[in-house]
C-alpha cells in the first residue's frame, strides 16, 4: 500500500510518501503506527505521540482501530489547522 | 480548493442564481491574520485529493442537515500574507437563522476536518514552525455532531 505524511509527520519523517509493505500482523492503522515507529529515528519521532497522530484510508478519515486490509492509500498527518 | 484568489460576491450570486425562494445570504471570509509577532505570511499544505473530498462531505452534511440550505466552499492553499483572504463560506436559506447556523457548522467542520495545514513565516525570514491545532476549535465542532442537539 502506498503511505502518504503531511506537515511535521512528512517532516520528520523526511519523505512525502512510499510504498509500505507491513508484516501480516499489522491489521490495523494503530498496528502500522507501531510498526513504522520500529523504522528508525524519523518514524519514532514523528509517531512520538502516537494519539495526536491522525489518519485517513482512501482519503476518509478513520480512527487508529480501523482495519487497513484492502486499503491502497494510508495517509498520516497532524490534528488539521486549516480555515 | 484552489491556489487563486476567490471572488465571495460572485459566488453568492450563482449560489441563489435562478432561485426566488432564498430570503438570506451569509457570506464568511476567513483571513490570514497577523497575531503581532512579525508574520511574514501563513503557508498552507494540504492533501490534494481528500481536501476537495472532505469539502464536499462539509457541504453535504450542512446541506442535509438544515432542509433547503444550500453552501458553497473554498478554500485555498500557497503562500498568505496578513491581510489575505484564505477560506470562504456561503451560504442561503430561506430565513437567516439557518444560513448563519450552517456557516457555521462549515467554518467549524472545514476547520477540524479539511486537511490544511498552517505554517509560519515572519518578516525576519525565519520559520515559526506548523500551527498547533486549538483544542476550542475541536468543542465549536462538536456542537454539530451526531447526538448533539439540533436547532
Amino acid at each position: 500500500m502506498k503511505a502518504v505524511y503531511f506537515a511535521w509527520v512528512r517532516e520528520r519523517i523526511g519523505k512525502a510518501e512510499e510504498e509500505l509493505d507491513p508484516p501480516n500482523n499489522v491489521s490495523t492503522v494503530g498496528d502500522l503506527i507501531a510498526w513504522m515507529s520500529t523504522r528508525g529515528e524519523g518514524y519514532a519521532y514523528a509517531f512520538e505521540k502516537a494519539s495526536i497522530i491522525r489518519a485517513a484510508i482512501d482519503r476518509s478519515h478513520v480512527k487508529h482501530d480501523a482495519k487497513i486490509a484492502g486499503a491502497r492509500e494510508v495517509a498520516f498527518f497532524p490534528p488539521m489547522t486549516g480555515g | 480548493m484552489q491556489a487563486e484568489i476567490f471572488d465571495a460576491a460572485e459566488e453568492a450570486r450563482n449560489l441563489v442564481a435562478g432561485r426566488t425562494d432564498l430570503g438570506a445570504v451569509v457570506s464568511f471570509v476567513g483571513l490570514c491574520r497577523d497575531e503581532g509577532a512579525g508574520l511574514a505570511a501563513l503557508e498552507i499544505e494540504h492533501y490534494p485529493g481528500m481536501a476537495e473530498a472532505e469539502i464536499a462531505r462539509v457541504v453535504m452534511e450542512a446541506e442535509a442537515r438544515w432542509r433547503g440550505v444550500r453552501a458553497t466552499a473554498i478554500h485555498r492553499y500557497g503562500s498568505f500574507a496578513p491581510g489575505e483572504p484564505i477560506v470562504l463560506v456561503v451560504t442561503a436559506a430561506a430565513h437567516r437563522g439557518e444560513a448563519f447556523a450552517a456557516a457555521e457548522m462549515l467554518m467549524d467542520y472545514l476547520k477540524t476536518r479539511a486537511p490544511f495545514w498552517k505554517r509560519v513565516r515572519y518578516l525576519d525570514g525565519s520559520q515559526g514552525g506548523w500551527v498547533e491545532a486549538k483544542s476550542h476549535d475541536d468543542n465549536s465542532a462538536a456542537r454539530w455532531d451526531a447526538g448533539a442537539s439540533k436547532k
